[in-house]
């Protein structure tokens, strides 16, 4: 039973009284921002230039060969343990893939039970994690994620270093056209988010570092 | 409950902050880094002005709709499962998240940015019933580490320097030694923020527009904190005005990039937070509830005029403090209250009344530089006239604290200038008079006094142009 | 600025502000000299005193545009009002007829407004001033007030009269948009912001190296030459027109 709120009654009485007013012309109403010039190898091109330009590492990738790209980066990295969605195709993919991998292989670590059960696993001792993009957006270089109950939330955000599997199908052009595209207006996911680098900060005399909160290096592995 | 002085004395604090050169240094560099960085995103004016045309159109037409649009709000928070409240004021909201806090047990809450969160002084209201807070966003954390408060909408430790950050963190994270290396700096803050987002029982954060179509509440961040303060603790409550309503999911496109390239001279921010539901069944992470919690404080009242309305369009870019003369000279403390810049010269009046930050908006010199940069066209430098004449306008019902401005001794001037202005005879008299013994006005004399503390007394003419151009022999019709 | 550029006019009225009247005359003068030398008969309305900007800007419109009306009445002419001043002309151009929303004279008003031109968008758009430079070199700096650039949009078309002056350099100022500090009464109600704010801007100047620095609007100058002359700075300060006058005649 919903308590009784006299405050809302009293905002929303006030602004229902106030006068009416003339609008200012919307010059494109339901538009896009942003007129891309860019198609095909065009809107690749941006998508990654935009990327890297916020630091983020960019790789291209066979759909079949990715895992075995991405454990060399790791590797690369000292990579020790990786986070990974075990029941995903993403997941599975890399599973099957490193299953046979030689060393250095990073150690796989599922993500499949409650966060309060993995909470000081996942805070402080995991090195990487492994996650798909539901697409990319070419505009502002941009992945979209949709976390799902499979491919948690936190899987982009605690770990150090986060690499992303995006198809190159899926790279649109802009925002409003993925919005559209998408039908995100008939339904928001529990959580979506739009990610453009590495978490980053220039709070202390406007100099930038990587790394404050989220992930240090995001890795961006274009399959297709 | 609040400890805020009810003046805000901003001529005092200016003077104080005009005389330390390291803070106008730091307001100097800061400034003009945002400024360039703005300016480079913005190159295009084409672009810009068609952009800055959608961004209007969205803001205002939402705000056209704002009461249709809070009940909708509330009615798909509510089918997702976020609950909403609505607070008249800050202490309400105060008791609205304490309540929440305490009905789920929590002591610890981990914070996200949020100038709402500021404007209710939420944190002294939390300390005071028992509840601890820990302030997440980096800059946040330096300030609340050094006790202050934020100096800027969207940097808020914009006013210290590396080596004042260094010295801070020396003294106050234990174990952590002084170094001036940012990077350093910055992973000793992840260093000692991590477990306090994992032992937090709660998650306070802002919110940067909330949709009324999806239910979906936007959080907009670079650094993850905001993204790890509403997904790891079970429990998150966001707070924001009433006004942040956007009608459309369509409408987040043109914002979100006049945002992020207004504030930091970024494309886009590097976290697009987009929250719509509390954990579903099925799911391993997130908050298994959400609350939103509407603040008014005075917004229901703005709303009610429809020149001032345009102050709520505001999406807090800070690109107005950012190119504002004043406030780089005089920094964000000299406002007081939680908005400082030219923002906080239009907001602050309406919502504390001008009877005690009166001041404000003669704080500036109508420059316009502001209005020339908003993201949404807030006409500024109008609406700080317009803040002026409500403040003498002895029948001024329109803002709280109105007509309370203005000495008997001004209204007289005003009147004889008037006089003089609308009369040739007396204008000529006057000029005449001033071109003989205006060099006799004594420095100290009131205005004068204050014009001579950085110039040299102005001249009047012997002639003035209306005799020279008669001399001269230019027709008068 | 994108304006309509009225046909050349046979005579135009000339608005002197009352800053211009009162301080700086030669200002003035100068600028309507000018508007003779393109051929044009300048008409001085006796009757004319102040754009009423300063009632407006603190809050007293009622006072404002009681000021405005005596403007109104005194240049009744279908004549383009030409004005040496950027902050003037945006208070007539720009404000009045927001001044004037709902009273009788409202039409009369906004008519009024459409006829107000600044001095050297005039020059440069309509008179399509041709210039010699008669002066030795000389290096200058431009200050464009904040109404001008951003009310009236004029700030080009002062540097493009300057450029065609074959012996002036014109210098760049490193923050050419920013305030110089003036803003009317708050250069009084809040002196020591202002005062901090007309430093950086004679340090700004003083830093460019110019000889002299160039306004088109004497509150800015009234501002800017008070402080270089208690600072003692050797830099001249001086309206526009006066200089562009002063470098067209033969010696």
């Amino acid at each position: 039973m919903p308590e009784p709120q006299p405050a809302r009654e009293r905002i929303l009485s006030r602004l229902r009284a106030a006068p009416a007013r003339a609008l200012p012309a919307d010059p494109a109403p339901g538009g896009p921002v942003w007129a891309p010039p860019v198609h095909g190898d065009a809107r690749l091109t941006r998508f990654r230039a935009m990327l890297e330009a916020s630091r983020a590492e960019v790789h291209e990738a066979g759909a079949e060969d990715w895992p075995e790209i991405l454990r060399t980066i790791l590797a690369a990295k000292g990579v020790g343990s990786v986070l990974y969605a075990p029941n995903t195709a993403t997941g599975r993919r890399l599973a099957e893939a490193w299953a046979d991998a030689p060393a250095p292989t990073p150690a796989l670590v599922a993500y499949d039970r409650p966060v309060e059960q993995v909470k000081p696993m996942l805070v402080e001792r995991i090195d990487a994690a492994v996650t798909a993009a539901l697409g990319g957006i070419a505009h502002t270089g941009t992945l979209v994620l949709w976390p799902t109950p499979e491919e948690p939330r936190l899987m982009s955000l605690l770990p150090p270093i986060h690499a992303v599997v995006v198809d190159r199908g899926t790279v649109a052009d802009s925002l409003s056209a993925v919005i559209t595209a998408e039908r995100w207006t008939d339904g928001m996911p529990t959580n979506a988010v739009l990610v453009s680098g590495p978490s980053k900060t220039a709070d202390i005399e406007q100099t930038l570092a990587y790394g404050v909160h989220g992930p240090k290096e995001l890795i961006v592995m274009v399959i297709g | 409950m609040s400890a805020e002085p009810r003046q805000s004395d901003f001529t005092g604090k200016a003077r104080i902050a005009l005389d330390d050169p390291k803070l106008r240094a730091n307001f100097r560099r800061a400034m003009d880094g945002l400024m360039a960085k703005r300016g480079a995103q913005f190159a295009d004016p084409v672009e810009w002005a068609a952009l800055r045309a959608r961004g209007i159109a969205a803001r205002a037409g939402s705000l056209a709709r704002l009461p249709e649009l809070l009940e909708q709000l509330e009615r798909r928070c509510a089918e997702n499962g976020i609950q909403v409240h609505w607070a008249e004021t800050t202490q309400e909201a105060n008791a609205i998240v304490l309540d929440i806090l305490q009905a789920a047990g929590a002591r610890r809450v981990i914070k996200g940015k949020s100038m709402v969160s500021e404007e209710m002084h939420l944190n002294a209201h939390l300390n005071a019933h028992g509840i601890a807070t820990m302030e997440s966003d980096l800059g946040e954390y330096i300030i609340q580490l050094a006790g202050e408060a934020p100096s800027h909408i969207v940097m808020p430790c914009i006013h210290k320097n590396k080596a004042e950050v260094a010295a801070l963190f020396a003294d106050r994270i234990p174990g952590q030694p002084y170094t001036e290396d940012v990077d350093q700096l910055t992973a000793a803050a992840r260093r000692a923020l991590r477990g306090a987002f994992a032992s937090a029982d709660a998650g306070i954060s802002g919110v940067n527009f909330a949709v009324a179509e999806t239910g979906t509440l936007v959080l907009i961040e670079n650094e993850g904190n905001g993204r790890l303060s509403t997904t790891l603790p079970p429990l998150h409550i966001a707070v924001t005005g009433i006004e942040k309503v956007l009608e459309r999911l369509d409408d987040l496109p043109p914002l979100l990039s006049l945002l992020s390239r207004s504030a930091t001279g970024q494309p886009i921010t590097t976290y697009v937070n987009m929250i719509t539901k509390p954990r579903q069944p099925g799911e391993l992470d997130g908050p298994t509830a959400v609350h939103l919690v509407l603040l008014d404080n005075g917004r229901s009242r703005v709303y009610c005029d429809p020149e001032l309305r345009d102050t709520l369009r505001c999406i807090r870019c800070a690109a107005c403090m950012n190119h504002c003369p004043v406030y780089t000279r005089v920094g964000g403390h000299t406002y007081t209250f939680t908005y400082p810049g030219p923002i906080g010269k239009i907001l602050t009046p309406q919502i504390e009344g001008l009877d005690c930050a009166g001041e404000q908006p003669h704080a500036s010199s109508l420059c316009g530089a502001c209005a020339e940069v908003c993201p949404v066209g807030i006409p500024i430098p109008q609406l700080l006239v317009r803040l002026r004449q409500e403040a003498v306008s002895p029948t001024s019902t329109a803002v709280k604290g109105g007509g309370t401005g203005g000495s008997l001794m001004e209204t007289l001037i005003w009147r004889a200038t008037t006089l003089m202005f609308t009369s040739p005879r007396l204008y000529g008299a006057g000029s005449r008079l001033m071109g003989w013994f205006g060099h006799l006005a004594p420095a100290w004399l009131p205005g004068l006094d204050r014009w001579t503390r950085t110039r040299s007394k102005p001249k009047f003419a012997a002639k003035s142009l209306h005799r020279l151009a008669k001399e001269r022999g230019y027709p008068d019709a | 600025m994108n304006r309509d550029v009225p046909e050349w006019p046979e005579a135009v009225y000339f608005f002197g502000t009352c800053l211009v009247d009162l301080f700086f005359p030669e200002a003035g003068l100068a600028g309507m000299e000018l508007l003779k030398s393109q051929g044009i008969r300048v008409i001085f309305p006796p009757d004319q005193s102040c754009c009423g900007q300063p009632a407006r800007n603190n809050g007293r419109p009622d006072e404002a545009r009681a000021v405005a009306r005596q403007q109104i009445k005194s240049f009744p002419k279908a004549i383009p009002i030409v004005v040496p001043s950027g902050s003037c002309a945006g208070m007539m151009r720009e404000h009045y007829p927001e001044l004037f929303v709902g009273q009788p004279d409202e039409a009369q008003a906004r008519a009024f407004s459409a006829r107000v031109y600044e001095l050297t968008w005039f020059l440069v758009h309509v008179c399509r001033m041709r210039l010699t430079d008669h002066g030795r070199p000389v290096k200058v700096a431009f200050h464009a007030s904040c109404h001008s650039r951003r009310e009236m949009g004029v700030h080009e078309e002062p540097r493009q009269l300057l450029r065609a002056l074959a012996n002036v350099t014109l210098l760049d100022l490193q923050r050419p948009a920013e305030c110089c500090g003036f803003g009317g009464t708050f250069s009084v109600k809040q002196p020591d912001i202002s005062g901090a704010m007309v430093r950086d801007k004679v340090a700004d100047v003083t830093a460019a190296g110019a000889d002299e620095l160039l306004s088109g609007d004497c509150g800015c100058l009234m501002n800017i030459a008070g402080a270089m002359d208690k600072a003692g700075s050797p830099v001249r300060a001086r309206h526009i027109a006066e200089f562009l006058l002063e470098r067209s005649h033969e010696c």
